[in-house]
């Protein structure tokens, strides 16, 4: 067992909230297509109330802090709040569309000790990426700004969301990530927005072309082990826990609304009426995510899947059960195994049309 | 060893967790994961105590060992940590502020 698992153990065992996303704003000086929120600003957290929470965080136990928007830098005191956070020693990561990074900002993050940055680019061809932000320019922005951020020494990682009108341009961003001496991340996953409407669903990815993208070695590596079968279900997976979101994670918004997740929109509380520590340790909300095992799951605890499916409870919550499949996570079973998964049986989860390859599919019966 | 100084680097992340501290160096992401007693000596690395006072005054007493024995100990725990860039290391007292005040740690 790796020391992070371990760390991620012991904090389970000892309901320590190890990591905090923080939204500071929803503000963004794009407008990507397929974004899940809105661009409202009114009545954000003030830098007092942002430090004041940072501080009941690090008293909580909160080791990672992401630190996210919107786009963070639109805010005046994002440096203050992020050399705060360093002061609390917090592991700091930021996530930015680094249009706002020039030289000085990548040295302030460099020195303010910032672990690591992850910048969304959706291709290497302007045209592509500024299609998508809605910001003409954006591109050579945002490619500047990593540049600037490596040649300060900081880590960045090139995150790649995944939809229709990018789905042939990931070798190109790994390509700029392996030439800007950056990591690359891959996200075929579009969230329906947090004010519930699902019409952005329609950019995901079609079928086919995931199902090229699992079967990419430049991307998954050992082909052969990352498209297997799922392995026999065992009690350990049964008494499982669904993912970490309310249990050793959580999410708070620029308003200091507290979510399982920043994909899970079930409110447990809000930070300007109760203190950290007091809705981790007692909401609700918070409890009922945590009383979810794999095996109290409604249809996915009959899925052979059901040990290595990514399910996400937040997308099974925005479908309208917490406890139910997730449809573009039983796709993304199905798309990688060929083997058809307990939600798709059910009908709960629509699978997608036959590939053109039969070879590829096992279908379970 | 010659008179040794502590104190923590600024570059680190750090967070008690139960009786242990976990540290992941900024240098190399490296994670670390200190029992009760090296949790003490990071937690005491102000840069202004020598080690040897750190260990003849908080490792003895709370933890019952014989004071060579726990300073030898000590020593190579410092440099182990030192070697990734946890810890400073010094023959007189760090005076730059490289050891804040440690806030919720």
């Amino acid at each position: 067992m790796s020391l992070m698992e371990q760390l991620n153990r012991k904090a389970l065992g000892l309901g320590v909230p190890l990591s905090v996303h923080l939204d500071v704003t929803y503000r963004c000086n794009e407008r990507c297509e397929h974004c899940y929120l809105e661009h409202d600003g009114e009545n954000e957290l003030t830098t007092a109330e942002i430090r004041s929470f940072l501080e009941q965080f690090a008293e909580a136990g909160v080791f990672f802090l992401t630190i996210s928007g919107g786009e963070p830098l639109l805010r005046r005191d994002c440096f203050e709040i992020i050399e705060f956070a360093r002061e609390l020693k917090f592991n700091v990561k930021l996530k930015t569309n680094a249009v706002l990074v020039r030289e000085k900002e990548a040295r302030r993050l460099r020195e303010a000790g910032v672990e690591q940055v992850q910048v969304s680019v959706y291709s290497h061809k302007p045209e592509v990426h500024d299609a998508i932000t809605k910001l003409p320019g954006s591109l050579s922005c945002t490619l500047e700004g990593i540049r600037l951020m490596r040649a300060a020494g900081l880590k960045v990682t090139l995150a790649n969301v995944l939809m229709r009108s990018n789905a042939q341009d990931y070798a190109g961003v790994q390509a700029l990530a392996a030439e800007t001496g950056a990591q690359y991340t891959l996200d075929p996953t579009i969230t329906p927005m947090l004010n519930g409407d699902s019409s952005i669903l329609g950019m995901r990815v079609p079928a086919q072309g995931l199902r090229a993208v699992f079967r990419d070695a430049r991307l998954v590596g050992d082909v052969d082990e990352f498209c297997a079968p799922p392995s026999p279900i065992d009690n350990e997976i049964r008494e499982g826990i669904p993912c970490s979101a309310g249990h050793t994670s959580c999410y708070v918004s620029p308003w200091g609304d507290v979510y399982p997740c920043v994909q899970f929109p079930l409110p447990c509380g809000n930070l300007r009426r109760q203190s950290f520590s007091e809705i981790w340790a007692a909401s609700p909300q918070l409890m009922e995510v945590r009383a979810i095992r794999a095996k109290h799951l409604s249809t996915c605890s009959s899925c052979s899947h059901l040990g290595t499916c990514t399910r996400c409870p937040g997308l099974a919550y925005m479908e309208g059960n917490m406890r139910g499949p997730s449809s573009a996570d039983c796709e993304k079973s199905f798309l990688r195994t060929g083997v058809t998964t307990a939600g798709m049986l059910a009908g709960s989860a629509v699978p997608p049309p036959a590939p053109p390859h039969p070879a590829l599919v096992q279908i379970q019966l | 060893m010659k008179e040794c100084y502590v104190a923590r680097s600024r570059t680190v992340a750090a967070r008690q967790l139960g009786e242990e501290m976990v540290i992941m160096s900024a240098v190399d992401s490296t994670l670390f994961n200190l029992n009760p007693v090296a949790a003490m000596i990071w937690q005491a690395a102000d840069g202004k105590t020598p080690l040897a006072k750190i260990v003849e005054e908080r490792i003895c007493p709370e933890f019952d060992v014989e004071s060579r024995e726990a300073l030898r100990d000590a020593e190579q725990f410092v440099m182990d940590l030192a070697a990734h860039g946890i810890l400073l290391l010094a023959e007189s007292p760090i005076v730059e502020s490289s050891a804040p005040t440690d806030k919720k740690s």
